[in-house]
């Protein structure tokens, strides 16, 4: 972009060069740079996730080897996990919009936020590294013993990567969190904060109180395989279950790490093309909150069958039900939101309805999952890689894509083709749900995930889910080219293009290197859309 | 290949139809909520498009009654799916007594399974229906999962510990068994098939298979090579507890507390014999990790589980 | 000394003393997860083999590893001071106690680095192709044990070092720092010292006392 077209005071005019860029601390540039690394993954990941499609497209082994296909699923997971979900929303949106949403000049700590974005990015590409070196063939889940004793793969260097990356979501985290609590604007109080601002406070919670764990398990991995500690290994009185239990301690934390954030898209999406308050308010900011809490103590949901105590499956398969209850509230509210709204159907709000309706069916299969007796039988198959699939793309996903598309003008000062917009979010449901609907069938039937040859009855559902990967895919690359020519030749966005609420749309589009002229001050709650023409 | 679409696997085990009527209370709900809410977010953004003359009077009303009434319906319904499938996956872990024992060995990658008359199979497992069948887990290297869809069960198989599952086969068939859990490269290929024969088919499948040495007899062999029967033994002068009746028996132990000798106990103080000491014993016993494999530690605790039986009414 | 914030965001340097106080308190919640995780996993292990982690335990140096909570003990005194002068404007009572916090703490990892050599060679150290040598009830079992001791002591060493890099870093900038930024820089790093002193309040008896 050239510097002539933007206007003057915008957060771009403080410089184009490298330097501007690579050693900037204002929070809106080193969320692009986050964005940039997170596209890079994001596509790198969904490559291997087509080449793996292609491959089950028929029953034998016949586009991989059995060791190639196992490192592709392995990297898939661990790209798509650590590199694109985890700082997915936080650090792109939410790096941008925090400040903005808090009406602050920056977040808490500028050169933390920038020197997260190294720290990533050294990470991230080191395990990129172990990958073309060799791979990892333990899958993204590194169970010991494979992980610890049998695998000859890379897996010290993945492990790594990996814990490296884990200090910038650190980072990022106790940004977030001492960001919210000391830099509200004058007026600004817990409860007139947005939603978003709330999903961002909880899952920095989780990031800050989960991440360590992971660290302290791919630290007893890596010694494992090094100088042999023992910890998982029963020769010596270890465990291998030990890992497992370390293990989902962080990641099904993780999981609403992955979650939350969209939840906060949507729930400022969904209000503002609705032009109505979103309903119950304290209900969703609460249960944000409550989902974070209950999100440490199901951990043991996942080993069900792993041989842990029977017991023990009943408790953490109770508790798992307990957390369906905040999600639930969250999906009433917001359907009653549409209720006697003025809705309009701009790509945002498609993206915003779509994830209402795979977030839903994700989140029902999972009461599938919590269940013990039904669990036994659908544990490590398709339907678990449907059902997480629903939540973190059908989810997570379309909740990012929509957040882009609403605060594109916002973050670029331009607007993107509408049709094209609607074209790529009507394309992603339908490429989605025609890519792990059939999922859930194959799971049922006993298709156990990881396999890369399978008996041929399963054949039907495999061949329809890789038809649905390629329109995925195409509804995924859409928006790369339509919101890069916006970037270019896009038509000036005004400073409030949706005449949303929320005080990142009093300023200009872009906005100032300080974001605000003034220091706004708050006097009301989030989502006071006026009543149009008043009725009655 | 036929390309007849499947929907559902078959029901083959007396888990599969209580399993499978839960799963369908479960279907039913989630399509009867997701069709609900479906339908709500079409109808309102059909009527509710901007523009649309509909009634809009009274939005801001909020109805607390209406907040409250659906959490305590979301509550009330997430408990009893609960209480449901937790009454089920109970009784998954209660094996009847009188199951066959059948001692199975995961490796990468295959299955290697042993029945009490000492038949060996790899990938193959005979068992006959209407009889309950206990499957004795172990794992020689890294985590497998013994699954058989048709029979809705699964359990990982782990290192250092013995895991079981049960089941009694409803139809003769053949049906697939997986490995469920990832297990490095050939994981795909850790198949084989569970093979469900009629009570007398399976008598003379055995009868053809035999000539092996029963378990019991195998581990016997062994607990005298081994030198075991030097302490354990009834005329031994080293003062070592005896074993007879010992399975499913409480031990007092030196450290005051009191387990029960099942399974995992055995084998624990076959290869920790530090663990749990017995009282009134010194923790003398060397270990015996190093000197038996997980073939041979299963024969010698088959060995050791007779020597109860006997006494059993 | 100029009024100035590191931070754009903070209007006053008060807020930004209290919002680097906040924030290194959630970053000790965080290490507080990371050492809590393994604690459980050493706690697991314990609980399987009270009698071969209770003999294993034994062989550490009780003496070494007493002297070691007394140097630690003064060395988080010492930075209290250095905490209390800093906030009175005594720059240079600040700086002693900094000096002193440093030092103590290099002495530190010059006992334990002592300590580890001696159990490397009497054979219990799992360093690469060295043979584990050890005589008592359960060997595997009290390999382990060492195992855990090894790498629980060396991650607090390793942070315990990077307290001390910390402490020499602001003594180096000492002379560079405004008076806001040096109170808040010492009030950071105090939080954190004392936060490792705290993990090895922990470990000290977990390790050394447990059936003494």
């Amino acid at each position: 972009m050239s510097a002539d077209t933007y206007p003057p005071q915008s957060y771009f005019a403080a410089g184009y060069g490298p330097r501007a860029w690579f050693l900037t601390t204002d929070h809106k540039r080193v969320a692009w740079l986050y964005l940039v690394a997170l596209t890079a993954f994001f596509f790198i990941g969904g490559a291997m996730a087509v080449v793996m499609r292609l491959e089950l497209a028929t029953p034998q082994g016949d586009v991989l080897t059995a060791d190639v296909y196992n490192r592709m699923f392995s990297i898939h997971g661990i790209i798509m996990v650590w590199f694109f979900l985890v700082p997915s929303i936080p650090a792109t949106l939410g790096n941008f919009l925090l400040p903005l949403m808090l009406g602050a000049k920056d977040l808490a700590f500028p050169r933390l936020n920038l020197a997260s974005w190294y720290v990533f990015a050294f990470g991230s590409l080191f395990t990129l590294f172990a990958v073309i070196a060799g791979g990892v063939d333990t899958g993204w889940t590194f169970y010991t013993p494979l992980s610890s004793l049998y695998s000859d793969s890379y897996v010290s260097a993945a492990a790594f990567g990996v814990f490296i990356v884990g200090f910038s979501t650190i980072m990022t985290g106790i940004n977030f969190i001492v960001s919210v609590h000391k830099l509200r604007a004058p007026g600004l109080t817990w409860f007139r904060l947005p939603i978003f601002v709330w999903t961002m406070y909880a899952t920095a919670l989780v990031m800050v109180l989960a991440t360590p764990v992971l660290a302290a398990s791919l630290i007893l991995i890596v010694l494992e395989r090094v100088f042999g500690i023992g910890v998982f290994n029963p020769e010596l009185g270890g465990d291998p279950l030990l890992f497992q239990h370390l293990f989902w301690f962080y990641s099904h934390p993780a999981v609403y790490i992955m979650i939350l954030p969209g939840m906060g898209v949507v729930s400022e999406i969904l209000p503002c093309f609705a032009r109505r308050p979103l309903f119950g308010y304290r209900a969703v900011a609460l249960s944000s909150m409550a989902i974070a809490v209950f999100g440490f103590l199901v951990w043991g949901h996942h080993m069900f069958v792993s041989g842990q105590s029977a017991y023990a499956g009943v408790v953490f398969s109770f508790l798992s039900f307990l957390v369906a209850i905040p999600s639930a509230i969250k999906v009433f509210n917001w359907t009653l939101t549409l209720r006697k709204g003025h809705i309009t159907f701009d790509t945002p709000m498609l993206y915003a309805l779509g994830f209402l309706g795979l977030f839903t069916f994700g989140g029902l299969a999972g009461l599938f999952v919590a269940s013990l007796a039904v669990d036994v039988h659908l544990h490590d198959t398709y339907f678990v890689v449907a059902h997480f699939h629903y939540i973190m793309v059908g989810g997570m996903v379309t909740a990012y894509m929509g957040g882009l598309h609403f605060w594109w003008p916002k973050m670029t000062g331009r607007m993107y083709s509408e049709l094209w917009g609607r074209i790529a979010a009507v394309t992603t449901f339908i490429g989605f749900n025609l890519t792990f609907f059939p999922q859930y069938v194959l799971g049922y039937l006993g298709m156990p995930r990881r396999y890369h040859a399978y008996p041929a009855e399963f054949a039907f559902w495999h061949v329809l889910s890789s038809t649905g990967a390629v329109v995925l895919a195409i509804g995924y690359v859409m928006p790369f080219f339509y919101l890069g020519w916006s970037l270019l030749r896009g038509s000036a966005a005004p400073a409030n293009p949706w005449r949303a609420s929320g005080l990142e749309w009093q300023t200009a589009s872009p906005p100032p290197q300080h974001n605000f002229a003034r220091t706004p001050t708050v006097t009301e709650g989030p989502y006071a859309y006026p009543e149009p023409e008043d009725e009655r | 290949m036929s390309w007849s679409i499947p929907f559902m696997p078959e029901q083959a085990s007396n888990f599969a139809p209580g399993v499978d009527l839960l799963f369908y209370a479960l279907l039913a709900f989630s399509f009867g909520l997701g069709l609900v809410l479906t339908f709500l977010v079409v109808r309102y953004s059909a009527r509710y498009r901007a523009g649309s003359r509909a009634d809009r009077s009274g939005r801001r009303a909020r109805s607390l009654r209406l907040e409250i009434a659906w959490t305590a319906a979301t509550v009330a319904i997430a408990f009893g799916l609960f209480a449901w499938g937790a009454v089920l996956f109970v009784d998954r872990n209660k094996a009847p007594a009188d199951a066959i024992e059948i001692a199975a060995i995961g490796k990468q990658w295959m299955w290697k399974f042993r029945h009490p008359g000492g038949q060996r199979e790899i990938n193959e497992l005979h068992v006959p229906v209407g009889q309950p069948v206990v499957v004795s887990l172990a794992s020689q290297d890294v985590i497998h999962s013994f699954f058989v869809p048709a029979f809705r069960v699964k359990q990982d198989a782990v290192p250092g510990r013995t895991t079981r599952v049960w089941f009694t086969a409803t139809k003769p068939g053949r049906y697939h068994l997986f490995c469920a859990e990832y297990c490095g490269t050939q994981h795909s290929g850790m198949r084989g098939q569970v093979i469900a024969m009629q009570p007398e088919r399976y008598a003379a499948w055995l009868e053809a298979r035999s000539g092996g040495e029963p378990l019991a007899a195998a581990g016997e062999r062994l607990f005298r090579s081994l030198g075991c029967s030097g302490c354990h033994g009834a005329e031994s002068r080293i003062p070592a507890p005896s074993l007879e009746g010992l399975y499913r028996r409480p031990v007092p132990l030196a450290s005051r507390r009191t387990v029960i000798a099942d399974e995992a106990y055995l084998r624990d103080s076959i290869l920790q014999p530090q663990k749990h000491i017995v009282a009134g014993y010194g923790a003398v016993m060397p270990s015996y990790d190093e000197l038996i494999d997980e073939d041979e530690l299963q024969m010698i605790v088959a060995y050791i589980k007779s020597l109860a039986e006997d006494r059993e009414p | 000394m100029s009024e100035r914030t590191q931070s754009e965001a903070f209007a006053a340097p008060r807020r930004e003393l209290a919002a680097d106080t906040f924030g290194m308190w959630i970053f000790l919640a965080s290490e507080a997860m990371l050492f809590g995780a393994l604690l459980l996993v050493f706690l697991a292990a314990r609980i399987a083999y009270p009698q071969a982690f209770a003999a294993a335990s034994g062989h550490l140096s009780l003496p070494l590893g007493t002297a070691n909570t007394v140097v630690l003990i003064t060395s988080s005194f010492t930075m209290a001071l250095a905490h209390v002068f800093a906030d009175a404007g005594r720059w240079r009572g600040a700086t002693a106690g900094l000096a002193a916090t440093g030092a103590l703490g290099l002495v530190f990892l010059a006992v334990k680095g002592y300590e580890y050599r001696s159990e490397y060679l009497e054979g219990l150290a799992p360093v690469l192709g060295a043979p584990f040598r050890y005589e008592g009830p359960a060997p595997a079992n009290a390999e382990l044990f060492f195992n855990l001791y090894f790498t629980m002591t060396a991650l607090h060493a390793a942070h315990l070092l990077g307290g001390i890099a910390v402490v020499g870093f602001v003594l180096a900038r000492w002379r560079r720092t405004a008076a806001a930024g040096r109170l808040r820089r010492v009030t950071a790093t105090g939080l954190y010292w004392h936060f490792v002193d705290v993990v090895w309040i922990f470990l000290f008896p977990v390790l050394y006392l447990i059936d003494r």
